[in-house]
């Protein structure tokens, strides 16, 4: 909790969340979703305090999550509100996007792509890219896991989905917040110790989807990817969880 | 009192159609999207939807009276409706897509 004292000089920063979707019911839902994540951060905690002293520091924590949402309906356009197509740096200063969500299939150019063209770029690549799509194809997970995207969430999304970007967020901005002198090096360390983690789950394919080939068939051939739930239990709530999840639903359709 | 009745009628009817198959978690979901900030979010979402389904439909049957047919063509529009149709929880919708776009697949026009 000591850190939380820390955190009170960056909390009134907005968290900017670019939102790229070519779906007008999906940009309008995931807008939503976005919002009230944030919302519902701040009333939850103030209610779940007895001391008054730590639903004070909660609520300044959870303050910091007022999501500025921006929806664009293409790659096209999230490259042009990013700055990344007129090469303007200035523009890019002035709209400072902290996560990027997009959908993988659009016409025109893929989540994939605009991932890359992120990833590419020194302006943007520290900004964490989380990929949505309707369908959960494992190699296309895997391939953008490995190109750089934080997270991979199968629609349709769902309020625990979202809660669950706000962990990118804290890793980066918090830790980022408490030693700001470090600044920069601070920061490529943080996105280190997101790829090592992120990386225990994509750097092991071959494990990873046996154990999901193995869960339709037979549960109990799960050697090793057994032990990861247990080191890191958050990232399984992501993408394998989810496919595991949806995996099932599937077979039994 | 009239009020209290009609929301129990309708709780019961989305129950139903909860049960039926025509809706999913995913409208449950929805609501829990709504609050005092945003009061007609419910509404304003499955109006988008009805808007986006009348353009996909039309889109859809559009290609399908050309000859040759465009399967490709209308699995998109097809795609996208089951994309959001899974958004807003309509269930039904969503499975008769994923048949819809397996007859595309086959290139079956009587299907």
């Amino acid at each position: 909790m000591e850190g939380c004292d820390h955190l009170s000089p960056v909390d009134t920063e907005d968290v900017h969340v670019l939102a790229v979707d070519d779906s007008l019911v999906d940009r309008k839902v995931i807008e939503r979703l976005l919002r009230i994540s944030a919302c519902k951060g701040v009333c939850a905690l103030s209610f779940q305090g007895q001391n008054g002293h730590f639903s004070f520091l909660c609520f300044f924590f959870f303050n910091f999550w007022i999501f500025a949402v921006t929806a664009v309906d293409s790659g096209m356009r999230a490259l042009q509100f990013l700055g990344l197509d007129e090469e303007k740096s200035d523009a890019f200063d002035g709209l400072k996007v902290d996560l990027i969500i997009t959908d993988y299939c659009m016409p025109g150019m893929t989540g994939y792509e605009l991932l890359k063209k992120i990833k590419e770029s020194s302006a943007l690549r520290e900004i964490p890219v989380v990929i949505m799509s309707s369908e959960n194809v494992l190699p296309r997970i895997y391939r953008c896991l490995e190109e750089g995207a934080e997270d991979f969430i199968v629609k349709p999304v769902k309020l625990s989905d979202v809660k669950r970007l706000r962990d990118y967020m804290t890793t980066r901005e918090v830790k980022a917040g408490i030693s700001e002198e470090r600044g920069g090096e601070n920061t490529r360390m943080n996105k280190r110790k997101l790829r090592d983690t992120t990386s225990d789950l994509a750097s092991s394919p071959p494990s990873v989807s046996s154990s999901l080939l193995s869960s339709s068939s037979s549960p109990s051939d799960s050697p090793s990817p057994s032990s990861s739930p247990s080191s890191s239990p958050s990232l399984l709530d992501s993408p394998i969880r989810r496919l595991r999840m949806t995996n099932t639903a599937t077979t039994t359709d | 009192m009239d009020v209290i009745q009609l929301q129990r009628k309708m709780q019961e009817h989305q129950t139903a159609l909860i049960r039926e198959g025509f809706l999913d978690d995913q409208f449950k979901q929805l609501q829990k999207l709504q609050d005092e900030s945003s009061p007609d979010f419910v509404i304003e979402v499955v109006t988008m939807y009805f808007d986006d389904s009348e353009n996909l439909l039309k889109g859809m049957a559009r290609t399908l009276e050309q000859a040759p047919v465009d399967f490709k063509q209308v699995d998109a529009y097809v795609h996208q409706y089951k994309g959001s149709s899974a958004s807003v929880g309509a269930a039904r919708v969503k499975s008769v897509c994923i048949a819809f776009r397996n007859f595309c697949e086959a290139q079956n026009l009587e299907g």
